[in-house]
């Protein structure tokens, strides 16, 4: 039997705007905030070059030129090369994330699936066949 | 509240093959629905997609030479490459069958359900508006740099051509598509043109000429850990392809010029990103190519050409104008669409009626891309559009699993059959999980933040938004019941 259609509410105009401005707000509190406030970002170790030159910062001939030409000196060359992103992680954050994502998706999934169910019964009936069309 | 239009064509694909008057298959659409103008070919597609990601090889692929050395990065460049042949395989099987406006998120709403769905859309509008935002970066990055090259007096603020940018071609987009993807065709063609031009100028058939790889090239400083955290920005070589599905509702014919257009995409930013590779690599030293702004133009003044340079500098401003206006497209569009649905407010689901476009989508994220673009390090807005395109990626892989289970072949009319499956898509979450944990290693806070944003939205979708979704209007193809339910 077919399902009848769920009838929403309609949702006033001052609602409406109300939902814009929460999502304009979720992505300034979740998003923009944390790189605002530099609690987000690359994580990097710096290595300090007093008096550097082209040879301690370990650049040959052709590397040093090139700089040159970019017209960097050794002195701003040194806080470029000495700043490397720091590859050492804890497993425990690593899992934990991992779980964060994992956890995300099943969520989704299920709870589509749910919603998807009234959405087929509603177009298509709960107790309609599955119909088979051959292409001609 | 919604200005309508009444449909000349639907917003489907009505399926070439005759399917039976029976209930299992769903009704006919609504009367009157909101439409777009059909009026783009493949070309256009082409110019979609790659106008998009072209801007990649511009600015933003060299962070993954940062983050693991040149070698890393041109692993991640073929990695990644390989990851978005799956997407491209992927989404011109489910794209050419389900041809509505909104792309991937018009999929997920007939194949996963409503939530899915509705992550979707905000994938999309995220991935694109923090794309137009690092554009945005860029070009105000390039018109300071090329300035003071030019030794021009004074200073520059570059904030000022960020928000030039931004709103100058949301004006563009708020009066019509056909003239602003027509542009996207030609400045796309000459930024193109423009790594031609510069591969053929430094003498690749004669290596030590220009191209110094052998003084320049290192091995792996971070080790071989450096070749998994460069995936993270190799994505960035062709982020976006799959935003020619967007205009699948204004595309003529869905079923050819949707696969056509995005697998010639692909091609050509394989080769572009390759020989983009090959030619910074040999010109700069990898701490600087690490953190470049405009690695491209800073390639061109290495050659010490003055005319090259002037020709990458408007190669570099024509991409990043190109891709801003691709996605400022793409995202109004998804958001439109969930407007449309009620996923959304349904103010947000209105044409304008005399230009025919999604003018309030269009109109709404201009604040939000300038806050962004005018306080926010390129990086992190690159790794947000990252981010997001990533758990699109997922998602995509097991939908398509999803989408063969419910309409095997020979169900539906498809434009377009994948070979192979299933391995493009255990492929393609393969290198989805490896680059979630190049992201990981040096932006895991970022991938926290991201991941908070779309759980928080996934719950205020299911407890308030989803009671305003009419359900039976979430399945309007001509199909026959899926299998299962």
């Amino acid at each position: 039997m077919k399902k009848g259609p769920y009838e929403p509410p309609s949702q006033p105009i001052v609602g409406q705007i109300f939902d814009a401005i929460l999502m304009l707000v979720l992505v300034f509190i979740t998003l923009y905030l944390p790189l605002w406030l530099k609690l987000a970002g690359g994580g990097t170790t710096t290595t300090e070059y007093p008096n550097p030159s082209w040879e301690s910062l370990g650049q040959n001939a052709v590397m040093a030129a090139q700089w040159e030409k970019l017209g960097i000196a050794p002195e701003k060359a040194a806080t470029i090369i000495g700043t490397r992103f720091d590859y050492n992680f804890n497993w425990t954050a690593l899992a934990f994330t991992a779980l964060i994502i994992v956890a995300y998706f099943v969520f989704i999934f299920r709870y589509s699936d749910h919603e998807y169910r009234d959405v087929i019964a509603e177009r298509f009936g709960d107790d309609a066949p599955t119909k088979t069309v051959e292409p001609r | 509240m919604q200005d309508v239009q009444a449909a000349s064509q639907p917003g489907f694909q009505t399926p070439k093959v005759s399917l039976p008057d029976v209930s299992s298959v769903a009704g006919a659409a609504p009367a009157r629905k909101i439409a777009l103008l059909r009026v783009l070919g493949p070309g256009h597609v082409w110019a979609l997609g790659v106008g998009i990601v072209l801007v990649g090889e511009f600015m933003g692929w060299n962070f993954a030479v940062g983050k693991g050395g040149p070698i890393a990065a041109l692993t991640a460049c073929w990695l990644a490459g390989i990851l978005y042949t799956c997407v491209a395989m992927i989404d011109s099987e489910i794209t050419s069958t389900v041809a509505a406006a909104g792309g991937q998120y018009a999929q997920a709403k007939h194949i996963i359900g409503p939530l899915a769905a509705f992550n979707v859309g905000l994938y999309l509008v995220m991935a694109y508006t923090m794309l137009e935002v690092s554009n945005a970066i860029v070009t105000g990055d390039l018109l300071e740099a090329f300035m003071a090259n030019l030794g021009v007096a004074g200073t520059v603020d570059k904030r000022a051509y960020m928000v030039l940018t931004i709103v100058a071609l949301a004006f563009l987009n708020y009066r019509g598509v056909l003239a602003s993807l027509t542009m996207n065709l030609l400045i796309t063609a000459a930024a193109f043109l423009a790594i031609v031009v510069l591969f053929v100028a430094t003498q690749p058939w004669a290596p030590g000429a220009v191209l110094q790889h052998d003084a320049l090239l290192v091995g792996l400083p971070y080790g071989n850990l450096g070749i998994l955290a460069a995936m993270h920005f190799g994505l960035w070589f062709y982020l976006g392809i799959e935003g020619t599905t967007q205009a699948a509702e204004e595309v003529r014919s869905p079923a050819r010029a949707l696969p056509l257009g995005t697998m010639t995409g692909m091609m050509t930013l394989l080769i572009a990103a390759t020989a983009t590779w090959y030619v910074c690599s040999g010109l700069m030293p990898w701490e600087y190519l690490g953190q470049a702004v405009t690695p491209l133009y800073d390639a061109g003044r290495l050659t010490g050409n003055r005319w090259l340079e002037v020709f990458l500098f408007f190669g570099t401003l024509f991409a990043t104008v190109a891709s801003a206006n691709g996605c400022i497209n793409d995202a109004s569009r998804a958001w439109f669409a969930m407007g449309r649905d009620r996923y959304m407010p349904a103010w947000f689901g209105a044409v304008h009626p005399a230009y025919h476009t999604p003018y309030r989508s269009i109109v709404f994220f201009v604040p939000v891309a300038i806050m962004f673009a005018v306080s926010t390090p390129l990086d992190q807005t690159i790794t947000f559009s990252i981010l997001s395109g990533l758990l699109g990626y997922t998602l995509m892989a097991l939908s398509i699993v999803l989408f063969r289970r419910k309409w095997p072949l020979g169900t539906i009319q498809r434009g377009y059959v994948h070979p192979l499956h299933p391995l493009p898509c255990l492929l393609l979450l393969l290198l989805c999980s490896v680059t979630y944990v190049a992201v990981f290693l040096g932006y895991g806070t970022q991938l926290v933040a991201m991941m908070t944003f779309y759980i928080i939205a996934s719950a205020w979708f299911v407890l308030h938004r989803y009671k305003y979704v009419r359900r039976g209007d979430q399945f309007t193809m001509h199909w026959p019941k899926p299998r299962g339910y």
